[in-house]
């Protein structure tokens, strides 16, 4: 089985976040970027698949040279190859139409990538791929097999969780459950020294259409502050949530 | 070329999220100088609609769709929006339109943005507000394609009612075997309690409650709020609580009227995917807790007398305004 799985390099979840250039950029300055996590997810689940099943396991992500040092931790956790679309990641329904030219032209099985990146929030490269492509799509993916060619999926649903069975190829926009927190793999030693040696491809990206651009970002407005209620005047909590919030 | 909504329903019913698309949707119809269709998939009464501003109802009813098929029900929403020249696709960011919307986006070769949160800022050139940055900030995206689709963050907008009626019709939008490609063997709800996603008041528990056997008085809280149970992530880890209750920026995003945290201190990734919750209330035994810091109302106090006592504080209000 060939999987790939798309990677996007976002801000470390604890990233205080912050613009430039008159807010119309993201201010990347003393930001540690990181696997997405829920593409971390992905790859995790990749890589037991590499170990348990048999399978290869080529990352990729579309942006510049400064996204190599999360490709290159990926490889570290156990991916065997990497490729990188060099450009610029600024719209969902571009970078959807490059990874999908990568998925044909690599003749992928599995499909794995995050159900949505923690920086733009889109939710929409997955199952972009999937329609570029004609493939079919789970999304919200909580749990995932694979037999020869049969997979079943858990699909997180409101209110609870569904199991869809459909073939290869597909893709997956995947969160966590498609392995646990305790699953996830900091890159050891022997990891990392391989990484170094292991392929990292560039490729220029094909001609797409860019649908949507970022205009401008704001931070919300400042909250006023939180009116503290004693803890022995419980009936005065409830008068404010119904008289001043009026949620109850 | 009408605004087109994918009105959503459950066993029939439409659901909240689809009257909200509705008013939402009128509002960027009177801006464009149109009016609004809806399709539903398999919606009984749908003349609620036209209450909350919907002309027209693009009714399909097929067997085939009783459970929710992505590919195919994007390829519904795609031919109702063909054959009313939609220029404009709004849908709910609920689970199943937030896995229909990116297919529909790439059939009709339209933009997507997705988590709007306000009306459009301008139509020409048509610019929305979102979140992004799981909730730490708002962006403004512009729209550059002829069709754009749009999805509407939960709780964003509400409801407003306009006068007149829906005229619905019936619409038979041509499926093909390829978008049954998947099958829903097992479908696992938990039937006659509220989501997390519905719910409008959320109550959500930390690790500040010491163990999974200290949850009885936070399931009491929640039945007389008629709320859903939440947790944070460090409980969904040490396995306290089953991680479908997991909120948080890698959890499920809350979007509720009201959130109580009780014994969540609150990390910089709990508060991004909770703070789309209108009012935010703490009770904690820290002070210094920065769930404080963005929360509208705060109890420094312990859980285990506090909750045990707004419980039967709860229920004589609850019975003296029922």
């Amino acid at each position: 089985m060939k999987i790939l799985v798309c990677i996007s390099h976002v801000p470390d979840t604890t990233s205080k976040i912050n613009f430039a250039n008159g807010d119309t950029e993201f201010d990347t300055n003393g930001v540690q970027f990181v696997i997405n996590p829920n593409d971390e997810y992905a790859l995790t689940r990749a890589i037991w698949f590499k170990e348990k099943q048999g399978a290869t396991v080529t990352v990729v992500n579309v942006g510049g040279v400064d996204t190599e040092p999360t490709l290159r931790k990926a490889l570290a956790i156990g991916a065997d190859e990497a490729i990188r679309v060099n450009a610029n990641p600024t719209d969902g329904m571009f970078v959807a139409k490059q990874l999908a030219e990568v998925v044909k032209n690599g003749g992928y099985d599995l499909v794995l990538a995050g159900k949505e990146s923690l920086d733009y929030n889109g939710g929409m490269v997955p199952g972009m791929i999937a329609a570029f492509l004609g493939y079919d799509f789970i999304n919200s993916c909580e749990g995932l097999e694979i037999e020869g060619t049969s997979v079943k999926g858990i699909r997180q649903i409101d209110g609870g969780k569904e199991t869809i069975s459909g073939k290869l190829p597909i893709v997956i926009g995947g969160q966590k459950g498609l392995v646990e927190e305790k699953d996830l793999r900091i890159p050891n030693m022997r990891g990392i020294m391989s990484a170094r040696t292991k392929a990292l491809t560039v490729l220029e990206p094909v001609d797409a259409v860019v649908a949507t651009k970022a205009v401008k970002f704001e931070k919300p407005a400042a909250k006023s502050a939180c009116k503290m209620v004693s803890p022995d005047n419980l009936d005065e909590l409830i008068n404010l949530l119904h008289n001043e919030a009026k949620v109850i | 070329m009408s605004v087109l909504i994918y009105a959503e329903s459950a066993e029939g019913k439409l659901k909240k999220v689809a009257l909200e698309i509705a008013s939402y949707a009128k509002k960027v119809a009177e801006s464009l100088g149109t009016t609004v269709t809806a399709v539903t998939v398999n919606a009984g009464d749908v003349s609620e609609l036209g209450k909350y501003g919907v002309d027209k109802v693009l009714k399909v009813s097929n067997d085939k769709l009783n459970t929710f098929n992505a590919k195919a029900y994007a390829d519904v929403i795609k031919q109702a929006a063909q054959k009313e020249g939609a220029k404009v696709v709004i849908l709910s960011s609920s689970t199943d339109s937030s896995y229909a919307a990116p297919i529909v986006a790439v059939g009709l070769e339209a933009g997507f943005a997705s988590n709007v949160v306000a009306l459009p800022e301008s139509t020409s050139p048509f610019v929305v507000k979102r979140n992004a940055f799981s909730n730490k900030a708002f962006n403004q995206t512009e729209l550059t394609t002829e069709v754009k689709v749009i999805a509407v963050a939960k709780n964003s907008f509400g409801l407003s009612e306009a006068s007149g009626a829906a005229v619905a019709e019936d619409f038979t939008p041509t499926l093909n075997d390829a978008d049954f490609g998947l099958v829903v063997e097992n479908v696992d709800k938990v039937s006659g309690k509220v989501t997390i996603a519905d719910a409008d008041i959320v109550v959500s528990g930390g690790r500040g409650l010491k163990g999974p056997e200290n949850w009885k008085m936070l399931e009491d809280l929640a039945d007389v709020l008629g709320a859903a149970l939440a947790c944070s992530k460090p409980v969904s880890d040490l396995g306290w609580r089953s991680h479908e209750e997991h909120v948080g920026q890698t959890g499920k995003p809350v979007a509720s009227n009201l959130y109580i945290a009780v014994g969540i201190s609150g990390a910089i990734q709990h508060i991004a995917g909770v703070n789309s919750s209108k009012v935010k209330v703490a009770i904690n035994t820290d002070p210094e807790a920065p769930f404080f810091k963005v929360a509208d109302y705060g109890i420094v106090g312990d859980a285990f007398q506090v909750v045990p006592q707004l419980v039967e504080k709860l229920k004589e209000f609850k019975a003296q305004n029922s």
